[in-house]
Parts: C-alpha cells; structure tokens; sequence
C-alpha cells in the first residue's frame, strides 16, 4: 500500500471495525443454527458463515499481508454449495 | 481518497451483511429467511470484495476476488433454489 | 486502539468458539449439534487465518468444513426431526470428569510453554534447511521431507479408515431426482474444482497448499459430479478404483526405498531431485485422498467391488437392478 502513515492507520482501524462488525453479523446469525426449526433453516446459518468467513478472509487478507488467504477464500467459495448439494441431494427414503 | 472509496464500499457491503442476519434471525418462515441470505451473500460480498479489489495492487489477487465473487453469486443462487425445493418437497411428503 | 480492536475480534472469536463447543456437546439435538459443529468449522478456518497460519486455514476450510460438513449432512439428513441422543448419566458424567482432566493439563501445558524461555525453536532449522529441501514453503517442507514418514504413516491412516467404511457398507442408494439448474452448475463448477485443485497441488510447493486440500478439493467434485447426476446406474471401474487407492502409499514407498537404495536412509531425498521426487509423492498423494475421500462419502463398497472378476456375471445374476 502506497499511503502516508496516518492514512495507513486510519485504513488499519477502519478495517478492523469492518472486522469486528461482520463478526458480529455472524454471530447474530447462527442464533438461527440454534433455534431454526427445521434442519434447512439451520443450514442457511451455515450458508450466512461460509458466505461471512469469505468477507471476513478477504478483509483479513489486507490487514495481515498474507496474499495465501485470496486462496483460502476462493476454496471457501468453492466448498459452500458442495454442502448444500450433500444436503438436498443424497440419500433419502421418501419417493 | 481511494481508501476512503474502499472503506465506503466495505462498509456498506457490512450493512447488507448485518441486514441479512437480522432477517435469518427475526423473519417467520424458511422461505423468507433464505431471501434475507441472498442478500447479504449477493450485494454483501459484492461490495466487501469491491472495496477489497480497491485496496489490492495486485492484479493476480483482484482476478482472483473477482472470481470469488462470482462463485459465491452463483453459488447463493444455487443453494437457495436447492434450500427451497427441498423444504418444498419434504412438506409435501408429510402431508 | 488497533491493539484493543484486534483485543476485541479475538475474545470474541474465542469466546464464540467455546460457546459453539460447548453447545454442540451438550445439546441432544442431533440435527443442532451437527450443523453448529460445522458452523465451529468454518469459524475455525477463520481462527488459523487470523492466527497467520493460511496453510492450516486452507486445510480447515477445505477438509474441516467440506468434506465434512458433506459427510454429517448427508448422515443426517434422513433422521426424523425430533431426534435426540440418549445418554446415560453415568457416562456422561465419567465423559465430563475426563474433559475437565484433559482441560486442565492442556492448559498447564500452554501456560508453561508461554512462559518458557530460551527452548531450542525449531522454525530456525527448519527456515535454515530450506534451500536443500527442494521446496520453499516451510509446512510442505516439513510434511513432505523433514517429517515425510509421519505424511506416509497419515496417508496409511485414511486408507485404514476407507478400508473400514468399505467393508462395512456397500455404496448408498442414489437419490433419483436431481435439479436441471444443479446439473447446469455441476458442468462448469466440477472442471473449475479440478483445476482449483490441480492449482493447490502445484502451489504447495512455495505457498499454502499441497496434497491434502488438492486431494480433498477433488473429493468434493466427484461428490458433486455423484449426487448431480445419479439417475445414471453408472457402473464404476472398480479395479481403477482400487489401484487408485494406493497408489499414494505405494508411490511413497517406492521413493523411499529408491532414496534408500541411494542414500542409505528410508525417503532420504537427495537435494538435488527433492523437489521432483516431492511433487510426484504429492501427486500421487493427491489422487488417493480424492478417491478414499469419494468413497467414504459413498458409503461403501460400490457394486462388484467384491469380485473383479465376475463383475458383468453377478450384474447379469441381479438382473442388472442392483
């Protein structure tokens, strides 16, 4: 990053904040893993975390310069609907 | 200046992150709970990746958030439709 | 104020991740434990990533949170939905007397070698050594040359595990009904898997990555090519099958007693080949976990697994319904 000290600062904290809410965001949302009555609506707090963790891991990328994290997300990506689909989609005794 | 744009984008994709969770916790049904979640993976992540793409110099790590943020539009779409179809089907089994 | 922001987002994650443990233990809700365990999953992916540690977060949210989450769902799925487990009091009670015991010696242990001084740390050899490894990433340094036996003993493992799976099951039952939109996505996301996971392969060499996610990434695509399209009574290749499993240990051996034969050490690499000899080793490695991975989410042995040889007689005996 090419930015004077303070604005670097400001840009760490602002961050941070981000940071911090979006965890917060999570944690409002897998009040919905613990009530949600049937076994999807505990699953779509499942989907808010993986969709939230990649925000949270780009966000984290910046803050720690670690360039591996993009990677890390992208795998995140990639895993959520493979979740879904073993859920909605395997073995059932209906039909 | 550009940080400012990237802070602005960040956290305005955290408003929609904070707005979806909110929804998944207090809306009455699964159907409209997985509406909440399409938008804070959608707009949410979009925005958060865009501002993240604003602070990377890099071009191989902006290829790779755009990426991200494709798979995870394409992803939230996908996993929803599932969601509902098969909470849709199981209702109509045990009727 | 940096200091108490980051002071902030760790006691949280912390004390989210207690409260995650401790409800997903004591809850007798089958279907609630599951979903929060993988909710814990991600959230730990998340922990390794803040803890500066992308090879292990890369690890967690692949296999942790996956592979995983894939397996519980699907084993879940079917049970009615006021399942609860039933546990005796006793048990519980010898179960939580030996977690407060493991509790406290785990926390003596961290509190010790916090306060430790002057102990031989280890990253300095293995930052020093490097150059000689044939690769420059430290972790796949460590799991794939320094440590290389234990990586051989750990691929050993999964086969043990697969073995166990496969004799005690045979392959589940498809289910028949599978979503056009599902099969559009399944054709352009499973070629995106493989080459993500070709790309994690080839990267561990200098950056997080390596045989476990690569292999564990193709896992999750033969899983979703699987549940994609099931109506098709496909018939596995069961002898590829086979020789797919092993070939992980088996290439590792070979190496081993080649480097042997050289060197007179089991999987003594010598410098100069190291980092080829490692990135056929991962290789191989990378096929074998996908394909223990993929069978174990089956379920079991598919059909004609028993017995190769007689595959088209015993289908043509079942009347080809299975």
């Amino acid at each position: 990053m090419i930015s004077s000290g303070a604005s670097t600062s400001i840009l760490t904290i602002a961050l941070l904040i981000a940071l911090n809410l979006l965890l917060f965001s999570l944690l409002i949302g897998l009040f919905r893993a613990w009530l949600g009555p049937s076994v999807e609506d505990r699953f779509s707090a499942i989907l808010l975390i993986g969709t939230g963790g990649v925000a949270m891991l780009l966000i984290l990328a910046k803050l720690l310069q670690i360039t591996a994290l993009y990677d890390v997300a992208l795998v995140l990506a990639l895993l959520a609907v493979v979740g879904t689909v073993a859920l909605t989609q395997s073995e059932s005794n209906h039909d | 200046m550009i940080d400012t744009l990237a802070i602005l984008a960040i956290f305005s994709g955290l408003f929609f992150f904070l707005s979806g969770s909110i929804g998944l916790l207090r809306l009455p049904d699964l159907f409209t709970r997985l509406h909440a979640l399409a938008k804070a993976d959608n707009v949410g992540l979009a925005l958060v990746a865009l501002g993240v793409i604003i602070l990377e110099p890099a071009v191989i790590n902006d290829i790779k958030i755009v990426i991200i943020w494709l798979l995870v539009m394409a992803a939230s779409a996908i996993s929803s439709h599932l969601v509902a179809r098969h909470a849709l089907r199981e209702n109509r089994n045990d009727d | 104020m940096i200091e108490l922001l980051w002071s902030i987002f760790d006691i949280t994650l912390v004390l989210l991740l207690l409260a995650l443990a401790w409800t997903t233990c004591s809850t007798q809700d089958v279907k609630r434990a599951v979903t929060l365990f993988i909710a814990m999953g991600l959230l730990l992916a998340i922990v390794w990533a803040r803890l500066k540690a992308p090879d292990l977060a890369l690890a967690e949210a692949v296999i942790g949170a996956g592979i995983s989450g894939a397996l519980l769902l699907s084993a879940i799925k079917d049970y009615p939905s006021n399942m609860v487990s039933h546990r005796s009091t006793l048990i519980e009670g010898i179960i939580n007397s030996l977690t407060l015991v493991l509790t406290i010696l785990m926390s003596w242990a961290v509190w010790h070698g916090l306060n430790m001084s002057d102990g031989v740390r280890l990253s300095e050899p293995v930052i020093s050594q490097l150059p000689v490894s044939g690769v420059s990433n430290p972790v796949t340094a460590v799991l794939l040359n320094y440590r290389a036996y234990d990586t051989l003993l750990e691929l050993a493992v999964v086969l043990t595990a697969v073995l166990t799976v496969l004799t005690l099951n045979e392959k589940r039952v498809d289910y028949e009904f599978s979503s056009p939109l599902l099969q559009g996505m399944t054709r352009w996301l499973v070629p995106l898997l493989v080459v993500t996971s070709g790309y994690l392969l080839w990267v561990g060499a200098h950056a997080p990555g390596g045989a476990f996610q690569a292999g564990a990434m193709l896992a999750a695509a033969m899983i979703l090519l699987q549940l994609a399209y099931p109506s098709r009574r496909q018939e596995f290749n069961n002898s590829l099958l086979k020789i797919l499993l092993v070939i992980g240990i088996f290439t590792f051996l070979l190496v081993g007693l080649w480097m042997m034969s050289l060197n007179d050490d089991f999987l003594a690499f010598t410098p100069a080949w190291a980092g080829t000899l490692i990135l056929i080793i991962e290789t191989a490695a990378t096929v074998s976990i996908a394909t223990a991975l993929t069978l174990a989410y089956l379920g079991g042995r598919p059909r004609g697994w028993e017995d190769t040889n007689r595959t088209s007689r015993s289908i043509a005996e079942n009347g080809g319904a299975g």
